[in-house]
């Protein structure tokens, strides 16, 4: 896709300001330049995956919609051997502290996208008493994917937004990835 | 002899409802008796409890229980409930169905309800400290803020039992020895098709025990419709059970038309017959490539994806959704077929017909896949009818239990199809079973497809809808067993209470009998045979 057709560009040349505020060394920002070309090409995803959202997520990897293509077909389903997490599906509160573990057991650096609307504000079950309303009450999010399930075609998007956002992160100098703090109520 | 004089022999000056479906209210001092009669009756026994549907009625709190005969099929509800709304007891009937134990498990977890004789009266799907009972009327919705500690599970659990004298006293039962050797599956696991959680107990590599841990996706929908007008419950269902979403939003759309006296076209007969064929073709495709990916084999699944894939893109076409597709409305359809939708779905079956050989080469012969399936994980016909495990995996045991034929709805009384039982009822048979459901399905659409009336495909109805007092109940067959909707309604717009009889708690339930015995390495494979899907049993 090309850089105009992508949405939300503002946020990601503010996000280019606020990095390179502090100058930037010619000879690192290149060497950054080449780990973030590998880096963004291979983000192996963790999976949770709890309800309808993951079996969409199945048909990405099937042959019609081959995610192959972009670089982000390679799925753990261990914490330690994942770059990002995929939450895939309601998170209820007793399904809570256990993403909030297998968030913390990921390595650094780590991504989070949100897929489905139930992940993100709690969805259909916004009125539930046993829903989670936006899993960015528990755990920093870096994209959220919209849907209730998302197309493959939202899929897509979604995780070349995130390979946008990896491309552009300074892993040398002391200005690697600061880690959001979560929303607060 | 009647149904009801029998019952009123039983039961001297029984009460009976018939409000929708016929009601006998029985109290609870005589409720067990009654029952075991029932359920061991020479000529007519109701030896299938299909479910328990905790109630709270205001002043009382009690139950409905749904039977069934397996040989002439009848049905009948049974109610009986308490007073005492501080301690509610109620007499539990484990010991005829298997399946009470964790249909009264669930009774306990939302209504406080405690069930003397029931060996395991621990939570089901709420968290252990969980505070109050949620789906009591008087229940605060703030009084349990989000818990972000992690949760403790008990080892042992507490049976109520009631003494003549009236005085209650508490045994435990112990489910995991303090020197068991307890290995964790899920709930983050690719292979338990969701969030679902076993404690396997293990001696060597050979199974002890299996205790599933359920909720952890445990949405509250069925309290979340007592808030929502009719027409609004509907979006929900197919969020329960997401691979048989047309066949359970047939069933809620069905209750409610029968409820309200909607007559519906012939025309949105024949869509949602084959609409509900289409669903279960994707459904078993699916399934077959996830008992091949839990195996660890890859090719297959990409086979399964393949015609899934053509099924999806139909159903796109003409309900504008590829899982969740929202079709059905109060009244008949959402919209009319796509002009195209006949074409590609006679290409479809055409296309299928040529190409199963591909799947049974490579996966039903292989010497690996016989070896892991056959004689493994066997349920027989006896425990398959009392564990309520119905739909494949009931068939597989030898049990006739398809709804589609023996309570016919839609158009199945139309059609001519096979009801596909095996008897081995072990992982092998429930495989074959769904693989042979596939062909039938398209038998059956083959038979619809050319002849679908013209006419209206949805008629008018009003956007408040009202159901005259009383309990109403429609069952379909969906993808994997009998779902039914339990509705009673107080004469509002919102329902009262509306039940899902869940396709997948009797099939966990029954996972435990299944894995005894067997190897913790088929653990997976057995479970991916009985075709669980987690949202549908924790709702």
């Amino acid at each position: 896709m090309k850089y105009e057709e992508f949405k939300n560009n503002d946020y990601l040349e503010n996000m280019v300001k606020e990095l390179q505020a502090n100058g930037v060394n010619v000879a690192v920002s290149k060497l950054d330049d080449l780990i973030n070309w590998g880096r963004s090409n291979s983000v192996w995803s963790f999976l949770l995956g709890t309800s309808c959202c993951a079996i969409e997520f199945m048909t990405l990897g099937a042959a019609r919609y081959d995610m192959a293509r972009f670089g982000f077909e390679v799925t753990r389903n261990s914490p330690r051997q994942g770059d990002v997490l995929l939450v895939l599906g309601t998170i209820t509160n007793k399904m809570a502290p256990l993403m909030k573990r297998l968030y913390d057991q990921l390595a650094e650096p780590k991504y989070v996208v949100a897929v489905g609307g139930c992940t993100i504000s709690g969805g259909p079950f916004k009125k539930s008493y046993h829903v989670v309303k936006g899993i960015d009450k528990i755990v920093p999010v870096d994209v959220y994917i919209p849907g209730c399930p998302p197309r493959p075609e939202a899929f897509y998007y979604g995780l070349m937004q995130l390979q946008r956002k990896i491309k552009l992160e300074h892993f040398f100098g002391g200005v690697n990835r600061k880690q959001p703090k979560p929303i607060e109520e | 002899m009647d149904i009801k004089d029998k019952i009123s022999t039983l039961v001297p000056g029984v009460e009976f409802k018939e409000q929708g479906d016929l009601i006998a209210v029985i109290p609870a001092a005589s409720f067990h008796r009654a029952a075991e009669a029932l359920r061991y009756d020479k000529e007519d026994a109701m030896d299938y409890l299909r479910d328990i549907v905790g109630m709270d009625w205001g002043e009382t709190l009690g139950a409905l229980y749904y039977l069934e005969s397996t040989t002439t099929h009848a049905r009948i509800v049974l109610r009986t409930e308490t007073a005492d709304r501080e301690n509610p007891l109620l007499p539990s009937v484990s010991d005829l169905w298997k399946t009470a134990v964790i249909k009264e498990r669930e009774a306990f977890d939302f209504f406080g309800i405690r069930f003397t004789g029931n060996p395991d009266m621990r939570r089901i799907f709420l968290r252990e400290d969980w505070v109050g009972h949620p789906f009591r009327k008087d229940y605060d919705e703030k009084s349990n803020e989000l818990n972000m500690n992690n949760e403790v599970n008990a080892d042992v659990t507490t049976e109520y039992t009631l003494k003549a004298d009236g005085t209650l006293t508490t045994e435990k039962h112990v489910v995991f020895e303090p020197d068991d050797f307890v290995v964790n599956v899920g709930p983050q696991h690719p292979s338990t098709h969701g969030a679902l959680r076993l404690r396997v107990a293990l001696d060597g590599e050979t199974v002890k025990r299996v205790d599933p841990v359920c909720g952890y996706i445990h949405r509250g929908i069925e309290k979340m419709n007592e808030s929502l007008t009719y027409p609004q419950t509907l979006a929900l269902t197919d969020r329960l059970d997401y691979l048989s979403a047309h066949q359970s939003r047939h069933a809620l759309c069905m209750c409610i038309e029968q409820a309200a006296g909607i007559e519906i076209s012939e025309r949105a007969k024949y869509i949602r017959t084959i609409m509900d064929e289409l669903q279960r073709i994707d459904s078993h495709l699916l399934f077959y490539s996830c008992l091949v990916l839990d195996m660890g084999g890859f090719t297959p699944f990409f086979y399964g994806f393949r015609e899934r894939e053509m099924i999806l893109q139909i159903m796109e076409e003409t309900t504008g959704g590829r899982l969740i597709q929202n079709y059905n409305m109060i009244g008949g359809v959402q919209a009319d077929l796509h002009p195209d939708f006949q074409k590609k779905v006679k290409e479809f079956i055409k296309h299928m017909r040529g190409i199963i050989h591909e799947y049974h080469e490579i996966f039903t012969g292989n010497v690996i896949v016989t070896t892991r399936l056959k004689g493994v994980g066997v349920l027989s016909k006896e425990d398959a009818i009392s564990f309520g495990a119905t739909g494949g995996t009931g068939r597989a045991s030898g049990w006739a239990n398809d709804v589609r034929k023996h309570h016919p709805y839609g158009l199945y009384d139309k059609v001519d199809f096979k009801e596909i039982v095996y008897t081995e009822g072990d992982s092998f048979a429930r495989y074959m079973v769904r693989m042979d459901e596939i062909m039938e399905s398209m038998k059956i659409i083959e038979q619809l497809i050319d002849n679908i009336p013209e006419g209206e495909y949805r008629v008018k109805t009003k956007p408040i809808i009202r159901i005259p007092e009383g309990n109403y109940s429609t069952s379909v067959e969906s993808s994997r067993g009998e779902f039914a909707v339990f509705l009673e309604s107080h004469g509002d717009k919102t329902p009262y209470r509306l039940h899902y009889r869940s396709t997948g708690l009797p099939l966990v339930h029954a996972l435990d009998t299944a894995c005894r015995g067997q190897k913790i390495a088929d653990l997976i494979a057995i479970g991916a045979s009985m075709d669980f899907v987690i949202p549908d049993i924790d709702r």
